[in-house]
């Protein structure tokens, strides 16, 4: 049986990757599990210049998943090179940048950076923010997305993933849209926006009024986004959103995911990498897959 | 820091809403000050909880925790023999193998069980330690302190026992050489502001939401003059300092 696959020319030894912003850079985690088991790990969003993220509850627990407001904290790029790079390459797994930026002239230099680093593939995160026109994320509106992938492409030599945001205007328009800017491949989804208030306050939880909702709670929808998603493009998509179970992971190879990403699991079980590998080996074995190939798509 | 699954081995109801859970500890490794994130849930809640050591014995870990959700509800209805997952040690606790002389310990209500285990280590390490807890009304853990203290200075806002008021009325930083605080934060900042008076080096133990609970997620980042630190793992003991500016 193999569990390997390969996404833009970069071999990931099993489908399994990290997400970013719930490994940080993989360290952490690695004191509990050898995390070169992982098919690969995406940093923690990176941003050209560091940023301390936001302040107020950032972390909130709802019904089947939970709710974030970090706001990016992060190093910063050029940190990340020097002192995130090497401990990431410690790790034997594909090594993966997040970044995501405010305007689109730091997605460039950024991307520019990252392009000349160690790094197997650039992750650009286009759910932040767009400063400089009223703060409306770039990952919404399709002609805004495609003007910051365009350019990040011209000066990314690295393979190139775009992670898309569920609250885009029209997801298969948005994916559509970021493949024809140049997009080597998707991971969708990021976090829903979402909102809580604490009634006995009369405000909302978050400083920033919104947060991300992430989850199991998100799941379902975050299939059908990836199915439709996979049904529209040609280039490899990587599902996100909610799997905590190797059965979460067949389905979204099996709506067409080439490889998926974990994130709130790791909250709820540390070692949920490590486990659900080794589940997804036992499942595919009772199943009667000897290739995930054989399952990828056939919905 | 492991992720393992061990047993309950008791769980005591101290008041109304606080409760005293026994696990077996079996390889743990443990420090003043420190925390564990526990579960007794599969993926019906999301997250585990962060709860302070009270008490490590040979064979036990201890956890005194007030159940105010969830999560603690969940945990207050384990009984001996079930199974719960812990991830831990964490954290970077009081700083008990620096300091000499004569410590003072204050707490103040759920602040006060993360000051037992500190106790202890003073105790072990030949560091006179004097105890100051703050209580709204009913007093608890006095007697997991006494064979440890030197001596027990107790406060209850209701004027239960001991003194009537609160706790920081009763501490004179001037006879310490460093001061340990847990507790709510407006009890920690006055000890800070006061031990701040005498140049008396002071360290405070912060509460927080955690999500990860070893650093990964920047969930409970907190800002400090020294940047942004994680009070999971940078915490959540820091120098009062870094947490309460004059």
């Amino acid at each position: 049986m193999t569990l390997s696959t390969t996404i833009n020319g970069v071999f990931f030894k099993n489908p399994i990757i990290a997400a970013s912003g719930t490994f940080g850079f993989g360290g952490e985690y690695n004191e509990l599990y050898d995390v070169g088991c992982l098919g690969g790990i995406s940093s923690k969003g990176l941003t050209l210049n560091p940023k301390d993220g936001n302040e107020g509850v950032r972390v909130y627990e709802t019904p089947s998943g939970m709710m974030n407001s970090v706001g990016l904290q992060n190093p910063g790029v050029e940190a990340f090179i020097r002192d995130g790079i090497p401990a990431m390459r410690k790790l034997d797994t594909v090594l993966i940048a997040n970044m995501g930026g405010s305007c689109i002239e730091d997605y460039v230099a950024g991307a520019e950076m990252l392009s000349k680093a160690d790094i197997d593939m650039l992750e650009l995160n286009i759910s932040c923010p767009n400063v400089k026109s009223g703060g409306m994320a770039f990952g919404l509106k399709a002609d805004v997305a495609k003007e910051v992938v365009t350019a990040v492409r011209q000066v990314c030599s690295k393979p190139l993933m775009v992670k898309m945001s569920p609250n885009a205007e029209n997801i298969v328009e948005m994916a559509l849209a970021c493949e024809e800017a140049g997009a080597d491949s998707l991971s969708l989804v990021n976090t829903f926006q979402a909102m809580a208030i604490d009634i006995r306050t009369r405000k909302s939880v978050f400083q920033n009024l919104y947060a991300g909702l992430s989850g199991p709670a998100i799941k379902p929808i975050a299939l059908r986004m990836v199915h439709s998603v996979c049904k529209a493009v040609h280039v490899p998509v990587v599902g996100i959103g909610g799997i905590a179970t190797a059965t979460d992971v067949l389905e979204f190879l099996m709506v067409g995911a080439t490889a998926v990403q974990i994130g709130t699991v790791n909250f709820n079980n540390p070692t949920a990498g490590r486990d659900i590998l080794n589940d997804l080996e036992q499942l595919c074995q009772r199943e009667g897959i000897d290739d995930l190939s054989q399952i990828r798509g056939i919905l | 820091m492991e992720y393992f699954e061990t047993k309950v081995v008791g769980q005591e109801r101290i008041t109304d809403d606080i409760f005293v859970l026994k696990v077996e500890r079996r390889d743990a490794v443990v420090a003043a000050g420190q925390f564990f994130m526990l579960k007794c849930w599969d993926n019906e809640l999301t997250l585990m909880r962060p709860i302070s050591l009270f008490k490590a014995d040979e064979h036990t870990l201890y956890f005194m925790y007030r159940v105010i959700g969830k999560g603690t509800r969940r945990l207050s209805i384990l009984r001996t023999g079930d199974s719960i997952m812990l991830l831990g040690s964490l954290g970077t606790g009081f700083p008990v193998q620096e300091v000499s002389g004569k410590v003072a310990l204050v707490g103040g209500g759920l602040g006060i069980p993360p000051l037992c285990q500190t106790v202890r280590e003073l105790h072990d390490l030949g560091v006179e330690t004097d105890v100051f807890v703050g209580y709204r009304d009913t007093p608890f853990a006095l007697v997991d302190f006494e064979p440890y203290a030197h001596a027990i200075f107790v406060a209850t806002e209701k004027g239960n026992e001991g003194y009537r008021g609160f706790v920081t009325d009763l501490l004179k930083p001037e006879d310490y050489d460093a001061v340990f605080t847990c507790g709510p934060e407006i009890m920690m900042r006055k000890v800070a502001a006061i031990c701040d008076a005498t140049n008396t080096p002071c360290w405070c133990s912060m509460e927080h939401r955690m999500a990860c609970g070893i650093g990964a997620c920047f969930g409970c980042s907190i800002r400090t003059p020294e940047g942004m630190k994680r009070v999971c793992k940078d915490g959540p003991v820091f120098p009062a300092h870094l947490l309460f500016q004059k």
